[in-house]
Parts: C-alpha cells; structure tokens; sequence
C-alpha cells in the first residue's frame, strides 16, 4: 500500500512540475527586503521541521508495510507498550526542535516586527543615517484603498507608488469595516481597522509593478478591492508625483466623504492636494462634520467623563448607522426586510459607470438623503448644491 | 385584512413575499429536490407505517445508543448540505476570471462560504463527534446510559434545532455574508441588516444550549459512572479524549454565548460593544471569539486522536504504546489550547512580544501532539497490522496529519504568518487538519463501530473505494490551495483577476469532485452493507478481536447494555478479560433500573425552533407566545415523575439466553 502511495505522488509531482515552472510565487520570492525575510522564515522552519517530519513519515510507511500481516516474518509482540528510553527521546526530539524554532520565533518576532522602523535595506545595505522614509498613510475605504503622501501633499486612490530603497512607514486605518492591507512582493500584511491605526514598515528593492489588496473579507465588493504598487527608481517616483500633482484635484473634506461611498472597481484617482487634518480626521471618524472625534471622546473619558452631558454627545458619536438610514446599503434578491425593491438579477453589483470621470455624481444624485435632507445627518449633504469636480481618470 | 400594513407586519414581523428567493432559479431547484426528498421520505414513513416507531423508539429515546446514532445521522445529512456549498464554491472559483463573473454573485457566493464553514463546524463535526461520545464512552466505561438520559435527548433535539434554523435561511431570507466567525463590525446592523446575522446568532445560540449540557451530561458520565475497578488511569483513550473534549466544551462554549450575545444586543436592542460608535471595540469581538474558537479546534481532534488510539491499539493486535504519555499529551494539549487564541490575528497589530508568546505556545502544543503520533507508530511496531477500512483512514490520517501539522507550525510563526494569513496557504492549512485529522478519524469510527451499532459490518470493497477517493480527493483539491497561497492568492474571493491562476483552481474543483465520489461510496457502502446485511452480520459482538469493554456485550447491546456490571482490572479491559478466560454470566439476573423515554426534548426543540424564528423575522407574538410555551413544557415536565422503570430478570434472562444460542452457533 505505502508503495502504491508512493506512486501516486510521484505521478503527481511529475505531473505538476510543467505548471510550477510557470508560476509567479511571489511569496517565495518577493522583491522587498522584509518579505524577503518573512520568506527566509517559512524556509527555516520547513527545514528545522522536516528533519523530523521526514523521519516520521518513512517511520509510517515501513511500519505499516513491515508490519502487515501476511508478513509472518516480522516479530509480534502484542504485549510491549511502554519502553521509558524511547518515551524520552519521542517527548525530546519534538522538543529540541521547538525550543530551535521558539528562538528563531522570538528574535524574528521583534525584529520583523511590522511597528519596529527598518534597519537595513536589504542583506548587505544598512539604512543610510541621512535616509528620509517616505510616510503613505493608507485608508481603507468599501471598497478601495486611499493612499495620503503627507510629506508630499498628495493623495492617490487604488495607486500606490514608492521609491526603491527608501524605507516607507505605513500608517493604515480603515473607515467601517476591518480590511487586510497586502503586497506580498513588498511585506506581509497588517489589518486596518476602524478607528485604530496600524503600521507598517518596509522596504521595496525592485523596481516593478506589483499586486497590493485587502486580505480580510470586507463585504460585497471585497473581491475587487485590490491596487496597483510601482516600485520605481528616484526619478521616476519623482516623474510620478509631478503627475500627480499636474493631473490630480484636491481631495477636500467633500471629495472625500463622496469617495467614501460604497463603491467597487474604482478607477485609480489622483489628488494634487489633500486636506492636511483630513487622515487624522478618518482616523478618529470624524471626517463627517457633526461628528465628534473619537481622541476627542477619549480625552473628555480620560477627565472622567463628562455627566449628563455626556448625552449630547450621544448623536455625534454615533458613526456607523449613517449608511442604513440612508438605504446605501446593498440590496439584493435575498436581501429582505429593508423595505428596499430587490434588484433583478441582470443589472450587476457594481456601482463603477462608464462616465469615469465623475464616477460619484451618479451616487449623489440617487442617495434618498439628498431628496428628503435627513436630520441625523446634516452637514455632508451641503456638498449637493456644488457637483464633484472633475476627476481625471488614468488608467495607466 | 391584506391591505392592513399594520396588521401584516404584526402577523408576519418582517418577513415578506420577497424573503422567498423565487427569484434564483440555484435556490428554486435546490428547494424541488428537497420538497420532493421530503416528501418521498414522509410517504415512505407513512407507507411502511413507521410513525409510531420513529415517535416511540427514537425520537422520545433517552437511549444514549440511539441518540448517538440520531446525532450521527444528523451530521451525515448537514455533510451533504455542507459540501455542495464547497462543491458551489469550487465551481465558482474555477471559472470566474477575468471577464466571467462566474455564476454566483457576490451576495449569493458570501452567503455560501458562510454557510458552508458553520456547518461543517457546528453541524456536521460537532454532532458526529458528540454522537460517537453519545455511542461509545457508556459502552467503553461498563455503564448502561449516561448521567442525565433525558438532558442528552433534550441536547440532541437542541442541536438538531439550530441545524434547522441554519436551513430554514436557504428557502427564507438569507444567510449571513459574513464569513463563518461573523467579524463585526461587518456584522453588526450597520453593515449587515436583514436576517442573515440573525439566522446565525440564534442558530448557533439554540444549538450551542445543546452543546453545552451535553459536555456537562458527559463529564458527569464518565466521571461517576465507571465500571467498579476503572480507575481514570484505566480508561480506554477514547474515553480519556472525550473527558478531555467536554471539559474544553464546558470551558468555552460559554465564551460563545456570551460573545454571541453581545454581538446580538448591537443588533437588537442598539448597544455598542463591538460597533464603531461610542467607543465600541469590534477587536474585543475576535479576541473573544477566538478564545472559544481555538479550543473547539481541539474539540473536535481529541476524540478523533481518541478514535485513532483505539483502532490502531485493535488492528495492530497489540496494546497502544505508551499509554500513559498518550493521556498526558491529551491533558496538555487541552490546558495549551486555551494559550494560543492570538495565533489566529498576529496581523491585528498586538506588541512583538505579545505575537512571539502566542507563537511559540502554538509550537509547544506540537509536540504532545508529535509525542501521540510517535506511540501511534510504536503501536504499529512489532504488530501484526490488519488493513481493514477504519486502519486504512486511520495510516491515511497519520501521513496527511503531519503534513498539516508541519503547516501549522509555519503558520504560528509571526513574521511567516503575515505573509500567509488569510491566504489560501491558511485554508489549505485548516482543511489538511480538520478533514486529515477529524474526518478521517470520524469514517474511521463508522467503519470502526458501525458492527457494534447494528450487528452487521459495512461493507469492505466500497470502504476501501470511498477512502481512496477520499485521500486522493483531498490532495487534488487542497495541495493547489498550498500553491496559490505561496502565490499570495487570498481567501474568499468571489472573482479573480489574474488568470494565470485558473489551471490551479480547476485541480482544487476536481478534487473537490474526487471528495464527491468519495461520499458517494460512503453512502453507496451503507445501502449495500443494508443489503448484503446478512452476509456481513456478526453474532460474535466482536468482531475486530477488539480491547475494550464495547466489545464484550451483545452487537447491537441490549438496552441495557450489560446484564452485570463488569469489573475491571486493567486498561484494555475486554482484552484482559480474554486473556483470562472470562465467562458470560448466563444466570442470576436481576430487575434493571432504566430510564423512561420521554417527547419533552423534542417539543422543547420544537418551541425552540419558533422562539427562534420569531426572533430573526421580529415576529414578537410568536416569540411570546413560544417563550411562554417553552417554560410551561419545562415546568411541566418536572411534575412527570413517571421518569424510570425496570426490564424484569426474566426479560433480561431470555435476551441474554438469545445470545447464548447465537455464540454457540458460531463455535
């Protein structure tokens, strides 16, 4: 039987060899340098494993064929269950390995710590002292992702860029609901969630175009929350930011809560300006006039809280029930008990239209809130009267 | 009276004509076959006049045998549902690329993977595991039922509950899109209104009620009921590893509810524990819900290892090596499991020393876990190795487990855990382990203790043919899964864009079909083991020369299981008693005190069902109504004192005479 097994994986492995040969295995061989290092990780433990592994399972393979019981030439001893040397060294070879890995764990830990800035750029080049990181604060927004460059001013939608070798510090929240944040060619992944802020620092070492989306299901339109990453010389990084800054509008408080509607394959947006409090506002959900901010509630608790008053507060703290009262929720065929039509099966559940240059005016127009002006939330609706700017549209 | 709105929303809550998917033609057709099975199987009962059978002997049956075989089937059934969702799913994944959106969008294919991982947890391997404990542990420990007979019929009727109200969500309304842990804030009523979260708060809540006095019900079994002479380092392992199981199950299921209960305030009554708003925390919600959930991963392998030990112990023909380093391992991994919750959300963003404690107390439970495979093999070592179906599953689970294993211990790695989190790496991972380890483990147990359910073993040719599409089935289907998560291809994607990537996704859908196969030749196997019954019936009681106190009684036992209490002087019990030339007792038998069956857990289960659907549809008549209907049943049922009888001597004297007659005949 064991050989028969035998067989078989070797037909299979033969059989998948051609079709490995052509694949990107990005996670194995990334182009930053922390993943580069994650990947060294995975490599080091496989081995460290499978110096036990292999022997266990040759171990099963004789045995169970040695063992058979037509094989009336192998002893039987039905009555030997315990020998205390080899209890010892069963319980101790899964220990020496572990207490091998438990160290590389430890120190691998706290050095590829995501929050822990970067001390080298790869394996030969430490960070140079003079070496300016370059900061992008990321939002992870339903369902696309907002890239702030503080430092340069601009912002980007579903468009990341970088430098190589210059260490970037990452800064990520999300907006309603937790997302994974992910390029496996560059580091692994962070969550974003709401109301929180994660980092994340790296590194890329290759020029290139690389895959970036959210690893942790986010709703609807989750499959198609994914990015483009340029690792790109100096140069041209700089090339990148002039373009952005000669193409893009500014991302005003406005633009920001219209981008911020549920929407799905967005086109790569560029903004030559950006509100410079406007991350920190998303990051404390207070991007919304009217609301308060939640470092602000955080404060007033600290003091002890703020009594009775504390009740006024109550509607400025309320964040997430905007987007039922405003039935911008996503209806569908079993989607019941919203008082909402349900839509045929036929119109798809996108919200991207063809006139891409103002993809959120359409969005506008068919938000009930906008005809009826609801009470709860009055501020963001001003944004009605003046229609979104023009947005360029570069699907480069 | 139709045109009232006031008074259709009092009668029907929220639930309306467009709450039946009549308009998805998947749903329409699934919804035919079942109409048409159900009605096929209520004609056949009525038919063959089995109504009065079913009532009496099984669905009132306080007998721990029958609900243990009732809760089996119940997982066999919730299997079927549970795989054509993955069926579904693999489909979908092997042709939506590029252009082609597949044939299930976004809102129906969520709602799929949802469904298919809370049922194949919480419907198919919690009850096949509480079944063979139900079936097995009073048998093994010498005692004629459990500790509370009725609580276990009521635990039973509870779980079956909560699997229906997760079914009912197919053909009314919808099922949550959420993922199967149900992470808020995606999950609170800001993001998921509708019924879908709710069908799957109150499923699980019902069932888990079920759960939890069913893992109270069984440590008290085991714990007192034990045959004269079985002292706890005496117990069989399955026994050991079921006593281990409840007591994880007692620890954290309450952590479930509770959890579940919060999350079901934010969405009743407006509360924020786990929202954005007023200073609500979501993370709380995953660390909380990790804390129950990393346990019931062990769970449910305890008495899978526990199955292993006892059919390795039995087809070697030789006594388990290193039992009490096996119990031990047992005791250590159930303390360590409760250490290692955070390993499921390193990317959260904890401290690195935080991450690195969690990671290196995932390693640590590698090795009791590596120090049972040893005896494993040590058992087989110097045996005499029969390959009969449950020692196939149990050498096909030894190899796959530790390849699994291997997996894990990279996943509980940190820094290699944030490139693979959530990856398909991570679902191939969890498959390896759960289908390798538990599943493997729970076919062996059917093919294992089937003859001592029903006098008859299962047929050996479509065993043999359903393992080997089944193990072969499981490499084709996840060892692409392993490919593509190395190619940072993420889970639950309903669309993918890359399609270079399709070749590896057509392999997993036609394992995906092996697996099928592989069913089918279970259920095959069962038919023609009903036919061919007479041919495979044993009389011996013990078919498979086994060790432990099962096989010492009747095939299938009595309902009393044992005319005398057996007493017990080593562990392997049976077998010793062999060895010592034991003899039946064949006089000198006395009245036996039993329980008396009784409807009260079925009507429970029942008014359950409404308080639950009332609940999910704010249909609150019908919650009051069925609240009120369910304390009245409960309280009612403390005033039957007509609770217990006695099988006279003289029936138990010709039902052991029987047996008499039948094991001359084999001599």
């Amino acid at each position: 039987m064991s050989l028969m097994l035998k067989r078989l994986f070797q037909v299979f492995i033969v059989a998948l060899l051609p079709l490995l040969a052509g694949c990107d295995f990005v996670v194995m061989s990334p182009s930053g340098d922390i993943a580069a290092q994650q990947r060294d990780l995975i490599v080091v433990s496989t081995v460290l494993m499978l110096l036990i592994i292999i022997p266990v399972l040759f171990l099963i393979f004789y045995f169970a064929w040695h063992y058979r019981r037509t094989n009336t030439a192998a002893t039987y001893d039905p009555e030997w269950h315990h020998s205390t040397r080899l209890e010892v060294v069963i319980w101790s070879a899964p220990l020496a390995i572990i207490i091998a890995l438990g160290a590389v764990t430890w120190i691998s830990t706290h050095k590829l710590d995501p929050y822990r800035p970067l001390d080298r750029l790869d394996a030969d080049r430490p960070v140079p002292a003079d070496a300016k990181p370059l900061t992008v604060e990321v939002v992870a927004l339903d369902w696309k992702w907002l890239f702030f460059y503080p430092d340069l001013g601009i912002a980007t939608v579903n468009e990341l860029a970088a430098p190589v070798d210059v260490p970037i510090n990452f800064k990520l929240t999300a907006t309603s609901v937790m997302n994974s944040f992910y390029i496996p060619a560059l580091a692994g992944q962070i969550y974003a969630m709401p109301g929180m802020e994660t980092k994340l620092h790296a590194v890329i070492n290759k020029e290139g175009e690389y895959k970036g989306f959210s690893a942790n299901y986010s709703g609807l339109g989750f499959s198609n929350m994914y990015f483009k990453f340029h690792g790109m010389t100096q140069q041209g990084f700089d090339d990148w930011v002039a373009r952005v800054k000669t193409q893009g509008t500014a991302l005003n408080r406005d633009a920001y809560l219209r981008l911020e509607k549920p929407s799905e394959k967005e086109p790569v947006r560029y903004y030559a300006s950006a509100d410079k409090d406007l991350y920190k506002s998303i990051l404390n959900l207070c991007a919304q006039p009217g609301k308060m901010c939640t470092d602000e509630m955080m404060h007033i608790d600290r003091m002890g809280g703020a009594g009775k008053e504390s009740l006024e507060n109550r509607e400025k703290l309320e964040y997430d029930n905007r987007r039922v009262e405003k039935g911008e929720m996503t209806n569908s065929p079993t989607f019941p008990a919203s008082g909402e039509p349900s839509r045929s099966p036929e119109e798809p559940n996108k919200t991207v239209n063809d006139n891409g240059g103002q993809p959120m005016q359409h969005d506008m127009n068919n938000m009930p809130g906008m005809q009826h002006g609801e009470p709860s939330a009055p501020a963001p609706d001003s944004g009605s009267s003046n229609p979104a700017p023009t947005q360029l549209n570069n699907n480069n | 009276m139709f045109s009232n709105p006031d008074l259709l929303k009092f009668i029907f809550g929220r639930l309306t004509l467009e709450a039946i998917p009549y308009h998805e033609p998947i749903l329409i057709i699934t919804f035919i076959g079942v109409a048409i099975g159900g009605l096929a199987l209520l004609g056949a009962i009525t038919y063959f006049k089995f109504w009065g059978p079913l009532w009496r002997d099984w669905i009132t049956s306080v007998d721990h045998k029958k609900i243990g075989i009732m809760y089996i089937i119940l997982a066999i059934i919730m299997l079927l549902r549970g795989f054509s969702d993955a069926l579904l799913m693999r489909a979908q994944q092997a042709i939506a690329f590029g252009d082609n959106e597949g044939f299930l969008p976004p809102h129906h294919y969520d709602q799929i993977f949802t469904a298919h991982g809370v049922i194949m947890i919480f419907f198919v391997a919690m009850p096949f595991v509480t079944g063979f404990m139900n079936f097995v542990v009073p048998l093994q420990i010498g005692a004629r039922d459990v500790s509370f007979p009725f609580l276990n019929n009521f635990s039973f009727w509870m779980t079956t509950a909560g699997a229906i109200i997760i079914m009912l969500s197919l053909f009314i309304g919808e099922f949550a899109r959420t993922g199967w842990l149900a992470y808020p804030p995606l999950s609170g009523a800001a993001y998921t209104p509708g019924v879908g979260v709710d069908y799957y708060l109150w499923g699980l809540q019902v069932a888990g009620v079920g759960t939890t006095l069913s893992g109270i019900n069984l440590i008290a079994t085991i714990v007192k009921m034990r045959a004269p002479g079985m002292t706890f380092m005496k117990m069989p392992i399955f026994t050991w590893t079921s006593l281990c199981t409840n007591i994880l199950i007692v620890a954290t299921f309450p952590i479930l509810t509770a959890t579940l209960a919060l999350l079901t305030l934010d969405r009743y009554v407006g509360t924020n524990f786990f929202t954005n708003d007023l200073g609500g925390n979501p993370m709380m919600y995953v660390n909380l819900i990790w804390i129950w959930g990393h346990p019931e991963v062990y769970i449910l392998v305890l008495p899978a290892f526990g199955i292993f030990s006892e059919v390795v112990a039995t087809f070697s023909g030789k006594r388990l090596f290193g039992y009490a380093s096996m119990v031990y391992a047992t005791c250590v991994i159930m303390i360590l499991s409760y250490l290692v919750w955070l390993h499921h959300f390193f990317t959260m963003g904890s401290g690195a020393s935080v991450n690195a404690f969690f990671g290196i107390t995932t390693m640590i439970i590698s090795i009791p876990t590596g120090a049972k495979m040893f005896n494993w093999l040590f058992t087989m070592y110097r045996g005499r190795i029969t390959y009969d179906v449950p020692m196939l599953w149990t050498v096909g689970f030894m190899v796959t487990f530790v390849i699994g294993g291997m997996t894990g211990v990279m996943l509980a790695v940190p820094p290699a855990d944030f490139v693979l989190h959530n990856s398909l790496f991570l679902i191939a991972h969890f498959h390896n382990v759960i289908i390798g380890g538990v599943l493997f483990g729970l076919l062996a147990g059917v093919n294992y203790w089937f003859p001592k359910a029903f006098g008859f073993k299962l047929d050996a040719f479509w065993g043999k043919l359903s393992f080997w599409f089944w193990l072969i089935g499981f490499y084709v289907a996840f060892m692409p899964l392993y490919v593509l998560g190395l190619m940072g291809v993420t889970r639950r994607l309903q669309h993918i864009e890359d399609p270079s990537l399709q070749i590896w996704f057509v392999i997993a859908a036609i394992g995906a079909v092996l697996i099928a196969c592989g069913i089918a030749c279970f259920i095959i196997q069962l038919v023609v083991s009903f036919i061919r019954r007479e041919e495979l019936r044993d009389a011996t009681g013990d078919p498979w020369n086994g060790r432990t106190l099962e096989w010492s009684t009747s095939s299938p036992p009595p309902d009393y299981n044992f005319a005398f209490t057996p007493v017990v002087h080593d562990h392997d019990s049976w077998y010793d008693m062999k060895n010592r030339g034991y003899s039946r007792p064949l006089q000198g038998f006395k009245p036996i005190h039993m329980p008396k069956n009784t409807g009260t857990g079925a009507i429970l289960s029942g008014l359950s069902i409404a308080l639950a659907f009332g609940l999910i549809w704010y249909i609150w008549w019908m919650v009051a109504v069925s609240f009120v209907a369910i304390l009245a049943v409960a309280i009612g049922h403390t005033f039957n004192y007509k609770r217990d009888f006695y099988i006279p001597a003289a029936d138990v004297s010709a039902e052991e005479e029987r047996r008499t007659e039948l094991l001359a005949k084999q001599v």
